[in-house]
């Protein structure tokens, strides 16, 4: 079985420590440098993909085609800035998709 | 509702073997939905308590990061982090949930650095500050959790869809396929029975003309 890689996404000050760790690190500043990356990062056997959530916010729409193939699996995560929310927003949308209400965080909204 | 069939009496055999079919093919498909929810519910809370902590401790280390950040000179930092140490090997399996595929990771550490066993620092001490060093001890610490997350969300992101697949898929049959599919076997009995008894008084009459001459 062939071994994958694990790739990060997001500006350079949130990322720059995960270079340590052995993973594929993309800094990006702006929304096309962070699409090119997000492409190079498709063409490739990557299989886990951590991308900042203010960039996720920017490319919604490619990263949506990500999520229904097999590979990579794409995950959004705070930056250095604290965490805007959209990593636990996609985890309602799955819940609302699947049972068709929120029964996770109903309780405390 | 307009019923388009011949009310023969094959096209009522064809019709009520298929009805039977998706009869059948709508119990499995509920039963794959339940279980499949089942799994999905089993999976989404994990993947919420996790990804509420995770997010808790990568704020956490970016925020010591910052910290390393500011104490040292750019080029000090960028220079400290241009060699890593480990290297990731990421394994993916397939797992069937009801056979439903979603991707399982594996990974083993590689080190590149022989001589420092087990070390996660690229750099040595000289040079770098305290701060740095605890950022990236907290950051390799949170990896493993960070990869399991992967995982999760990946399996629970298809899982929905999936159920969202299969819940259209038995609603359309019990709501629309198979009330259709009934109604049209109505329409068919019924005519058949309409022309039996039509051929049953037309038989008694010609028999009473018949007998009239005689």
């Amino acid at each position: 079985m062939s071994t994958f890689k694990i790739a990060v996404i997001g500006d350079k000050d949130s990322i720059l420590g995960f270079k340590t760790l052995g993973v594929a690190t993309f800094s990006v500043n702006d929304a096309d440098s962070a699409l090119s990356a997000l492409k190079e990062v498709a063409k490739e056997d990557y299989a886990v993909l951590f991308i900042t959530e203010e960039i996720v916010r920017e490319l919604e729409e490619p990263i949506a085609e990500l999520n229904k193939r097999f590979l990579p699996a794409v995950v959004p995560i705070p930056n250095n800035k604290g965490t805007l929310g959209i990593g636990m927003a996609k985890v309602r949308e799955n819940v609302e998709k699947a049972i068709g209400a929120d029964i996770l965080f109903r309780k405390e909204g | 509702m307009e019923i388009r069939v011949n009310p023969t009496r094959m096209e009522l055999n064809r019709l009520k073997k298929r009805l039977q079919m998706a009869l059948r093919g709508h119990k499995l498909l509920k039963d794959k939905r339940d279980e499949l929810i089942r799994q999905f519910m089993l999976r989404i809370r994990k993947n919420k308590e996790l990804r509420e902590q995770i997010e808790k401790e990568l704020t956490e280390a970016f925020a010591k990061f910052l910290l390393a950040r500011a104490v040292m000179s750019a080029e000090a930092l960028e220079e400290a982090l241009m060699y890593p140490t480990a290297k990731l090997a990421l394994k993916v399996e397939k797992q069937n949930i009801m056979s439903v595929y979603a991707p399982r990771f594996t990974w083993e550490e590689e080190k590149t650095t022989g001589d420092e066993e087990g070390s996660i620092f690229p750099y040595g001490f000289v040079g770098t500050s305290a701060e740095l060093d605890t950022s990236i001890e907290t950051l390799s610490g949170i990896m493993p959790k960070l990869l399991e997350l992967a995982e999760l969300e990946k399996s629970v992101t298809i899982l929905a869809d999936e159920i969202e697949k299969t819940r259209r898929r038995v609603n359309a049959l019990e709501f629309v396929l198979i009330p259709q599919m009934q109604e049209k076997v109505r329409y068919i009995t019924m005519k058949l029975d309409e022309n039996e008894r039509g051929s049953l008084t037309r038989l008694m009459k010609v028999k009473d003309i018949v007998r009239a001459k005689v």
